[in-house]
């Protein structure tokens, strides 16, 4: 609750809500008590008399009575209309979703059933409905709104029970014993309280504001007793001759009705768990970069050549290294691999060389990539962008998430291509047929009008390498592309994957968590921990002996097929959170053979040939450490 | 796809008979007989009961409600006793003038709510969006009919730019110069609620659009940021728009009656209102019905809109 008030504090717009709606509630109730003039009392000597005159602060109406009194009790009685409306239609609307929910089945259709004839009404005129058979006046407003606003409530409340009315703990309470009604009472109602109010405090200003509109057309209160709305109505006929009789009830309905909903919003953030962990941010065109150190310079080192690349993603005032001090390069033709454990960084690692990470919270704090001598993280969105599937072309892990579903895949295609040339219509679906061809997806010219949803997953995939071949990229960056494939599907689409690369010259970096698929694809391999690479060398050189700790355990996790009786050993422990990194070794928590040493200073990749390990006591012998 | 609309047509069916139910039995509520409401308190006994009974008010509730069901089928809606003239005459004619207030603020309102969410989303916590953001909130929380008050003061008395009032001028032509000065000030002033609710909706769906997995792909293909944010990200994120804008045209199909009042608009809602002030009962049940049953069939025709847009939707 305290943590709630201080989280709706913080937002200041909320607050400033929060602040004029308390004093505006605080004049409407101390307002019989306020020495003013009687509202309802004629003058009619005494009419239009303009705002700011002696004894008449607001001026006084067509009737010469005095404005500032009748605003005052005019606003007394807004605001508790209301409020009223809002609690009756809350309390009943709860109610009716509460009972739809729990007890779903027959109830629950009948009741929804209903609910939708009445949402099936235009808002307004169920009410205007309701009040025709009423009959005009305030207390009919009243019970029309609330009625109007009923079914918004039921439907939402009961959408929240149903998901908690199949929880455990509600379960263990009707295995207890309880009855219907205290399950309702103890289990659910505390956990709808908070979407209650959310519900309310989003839906208030309208139920104001519908009041007042029913009072404003004559069906609300009657004369001489005036809310906000039949004071503007009954202004209306002066309109044009005294403004002000319309201004001071109309700004005031304004006032209250914006700061209910200032307040409501802070409300409805301060409860929206997404909403605090900024989950809602939207992602920027490239991910931001502000370099603390120097950037490396070229060494000159393969096609594309990463050095000490820092990602972090800075979510709040905590900060994640995703990726602390990368270093990597790809020759022309070449297939790099990147193993790791989800988490590794391998991921973020591949993203940043085009800006791909999301941003906020990404942020590339260091480090450099470079692309045929071109820093790419430094570059500005326009060249990242013109490079971005013409040079370096990604594929994607779940082409079902990262196709557009409301595309046809021909478009997708033809999209990618006129992204970095103009290309005509006739030639463009050519082209399109032709990428499909090349990746075998049977009957070509056909499938390019599918969308995705109607295309198997392999086939989804074909698209997706289809669509990064597209611009005839020198480098392809494939972020797990057959993690979701099952195996046959698999083994296809890394058969076409090498076939590019050797008949094009691709160079490939390609990220997994599978050892047997870096074995068939790649000619060297990085394997990354906790956002470094912990070893890297030629994939014959890493398979026989692996030299690192991490990498031996790694694959004495893979079973063989046909391997014997040799027992998988999962690697005891979660690798370290990236936000609170240990010193020395961030394996050593987990490592069999850790020493004092190992968990002090910075541990460095030590090169020797073409090998490289990050580790004081490496393997001597490849299976030592397995068996 | 014509299979898909059919159903949905059949589907509405229920529906329109549950609104019928529910305008019938809010009607019935009534308290007192409608009778003495149109003979006055000085009404002989005689009188009321012969009244009763040519209204059919003598029946029981089940009867008359198939009664009132069949003659509006056959396109009777009764006849006003007000205005002495046969409902559906009066409310067509009304509707009609609804129907051109309503379907412009609908058309402005959609697009630039759509337009305004996807800048604001496109800049989140930018000046364009902290902006957006304010002038929504702004028009959310402000009365239409205070807002269309203030308008006429503004831009019609001390500008001049528009007439007060009214659809067409009293004196002069009835082209569509008039009409469109005479539907200005109106439209914008029932559009002004509904673009804040639409821009607000579609900021919050096309945030969420933009976070997905497709947007990435689409900046790794090398699509510009503006095909992304127009292209990708719009066409996704109108899936969950449009339901909304089906609903915002219900608020602004009715929320048309306080407009109508303020501009002296002669349409439907006016006469809605005048009609219950008059208890003329079955003319506020003749539009009461109408006006839900052309909602009705707007929103079928919403969801096929739908199912066009996305392809997922089985038809």
């Amino acid at each position: 609750m305290i943590a709630f008030l201080s989280l709706l504090a913080r937002n200041r717009l909320a607050l400033a809500g929060g602040i004029v709606l308390s004093a505006v509630v605080l004049l409407a109730l101390v307002t019989p008590l306020l020495p003013l003039a009687d509202p309802d009392v004629t003058n009619t000597s005494n009419r239009f008399v303009p705002p700011f005159s002696e004894g008449a602060l607001l001026g006084t109406d067509h009737l010469g009575r005095d404005l500032l009194s009748r605003l005052l009790w005019g606003t007394r009685l807004s605001l508790a209309v209301g409020f009223a409306a809002a609690i009756v239609a809350a309390t009943i609307g709860a109610a009716i979703g509460i009972i739809a929910g729990y007890y779903g089945g027959r109830t629950d259709n009948v009741i929804m059933r209903g609910v939708d004839m009445l949402m099936a009404f235009p808002y307004i005129l169920l009410a205007l409905a309701i009040v025709a058979a009423l009959g005009p006046g305030l207390f009919n407003a009243l019970i029309a709104v609330a009625a109007v606003n009923v079914p918004f409530f039921a439907r939402n409340i009961r959408g929240i029970t149903v998901g908690i009315a199949h929880k455990e703990f509600v379960d263990a309470a009707r295995l207890a014993g309880l009855s219907n009604t205290r399950i309702i009472l103890s289990e659910i109602l505390p956990n709808v309280i908070p979407v209650i109010v959310i519900a309310m405090s989003t839906t208030i200003g309208w139920m104001i504001l519908e009041t007042a509109g029913l009072s404003f057309l004559g069906l609300g209160s009657q004369p001489p007793q005036a809310d906000l709305g039949s004071m503007l109505g009954e202004a209306r006929s002066a309109l044009i001759t005294n403004p002000h009789t319309s201004v001071v009830p109309g700004i005031m309905i304004l006032v209250i009705v914006m700061s209910i909903n200032l307040l409501g919003d802070g409300v409805r953030d301060a409860l929206d768990p997404r909403l605090k962990s900024g989950a809602l941010s939207r992602p920027m065109a490239a991910t931001q970069v502000k370099r603390a150190g120097p950037v490396p310079a070229p060494t000159g080192k393969g096609l594309l050549e990463v050095q000490a690349l820092e990602t972090q993603f800075h979510v709040k005032d905590r900060i994640y290294r995703a990726v602390g001090g990368v270093d990597l390069h790809v020759e022309k033709g070449e297939c790099l691999g990147i193993i790791g454990e989800s988490g590794s960084g391998k991921s973020v690692t591949a993203l940043s060389i085009m800006g791909l990470v999301s941003s906020p919270p990404g942020v590339i704090t260091g480090g450099a990539a470079h692309y045929d001598g071109e820093d790419l993280i430094g570059a500005p969105y326009r060249r990242l962008r013109d490079m971005r599937g013409r040079n370096v072309s990604y594929i994607f892990q779940d082409p079902l998430a990262t196709l557009h579903p409301l595309y046809r895949v021909g478009d997708q295609l033809i999209e990618a291509i006129r992204a970095h040339r103009p290309i005509g219509k006739e030639a463009g679906r050519a082209k399109a047929v032709e990428l499909l061809d090349a990746v075998r997806i049977p009957n070509a010219a056909k499938r390019i009008t599918d969308y995705p949803h109607e295309m198997s997953g392999g086939m989804r995939q074909r698209v997706g390498i289809a669509m990064a071949l597209a611009n005839d990229p020198d480098i392809i960056i494939a972020d797990e592309p057959t993690t979701a494939l099952d195996v046959t599907v698999q083994a296809q689409v890394l058969t076409i994957l090498d076939d590019l690369r050797r008949s094009r010259g691709l160079a490939i970096i390609f990220i997994t968590h599978d050892f047997g698929v870096v074995a068939q694809l790649c000619d060297r391999v990085a394997v990354m921990y906790a956002g470094r690479i912990v070893e890297e060398g030629r994939t014959t050189d890493i398979l026989d002996t692996p030299r690192h700790p991490y990498t031996a355990r790694l694959m004495a996790c893979v079973p063989e097929l046909g391997g014997g009786k040799r027992r998988l050993e999962a690697i005891a422990g979660l690798p370290p959170v990236v936000d609170r990194l240990p010193q020395g070794c961030a394996f050593a928590d987990r490592c069999l053979k850790v020493q004092d040493d190992c968990r002090q200073g910075d541990i460095p990749l030590v090169r020797s040939g073409a090998r490289a390990v990050r580790c004081l006591y490496p393997e001597e012998k490849a299976r030592e450490a397995a068996e | 796809m014509t299979g898909y609309i059919l159903k949905r047509i059949l589907s509405a069916i229920p529906v329109l008979l549950g609104i019928t139910v529910i305008v019938f039995l809010i009607m019935a509520l009534i308290p007192g007989d409608p009778a003495t409401a149109i003979l006055g308190s000085y009404a002989t006994p005689e009188n009321v009961a012969r009244l009763n009974r040519d209204l059919g008010l003598d029946k029981s509730l089940f009867q008359q409600y198939f009664i009132w069901l069949g003659n509006m089928l056959q396109g009777d809606f009764g006849t006003s006793f007000a205005l002495n003239r046969p409902v559906l005459d009066e409310v067509l004619e009304r509707f009609n003038a609804t129907l051109v207030l309503a379907g412009t603020a609908f058309v402005m309102c959609s697009l630039l709510g759509v337009i305004a969410g996807v800048i604001s989303a496109a800049n989140q916590y930018g000046l364009a969006d902290k902006a957006i953001t304010f002038a929504v909130l702004l028009g959310i929380s402000v009365p239409s009919f205070f807002l269309g008050m203030m308008m006429i003061l503004l831009f019609a008395v001390n500008l001049r730019w528009f007439p007060v009032s009214g659809m067409w001028p009293i004196y002069g032509a009835r082209d569509f110069g008039a009409l469109l000065s005479h539907l200005t000030m109106p439209a914008i002033a029932l559009a002004v609620v509904a673009t804040g609710v639409i821009a607000r909706l579609s900021r919050s769906a096309m945030l969420e659009v933009l976070r997905q997995d497709f947007i990435r792909t689409a900046r790794a293909k090398g699509v510009h940021e503006r095909g992304v944010i127009w292209r990708h990200a719009l066409k996704a994120a109108m899936v969950s728009i449009i339901p909304v804008l089906g609903i915002q045209a219900g608020f602004v199909l009715s929320g048309a009656v306080y407009i109508e009042i303020v501009f002296q608009w002669p349409g439907v809602g006016r006469m809605l209102v005048d009609a219950i002030l008059k208890r003329d009962i079955l003319l506020v049940q003749g539009g009461v019905v109408f006006v839900a049953a052309c909602y009705v069939m707007f929103n079928i025709a919403v969801d096929v809109l739908q199912s066009l847009l996305d392809p997922r939707i089985k038809t």
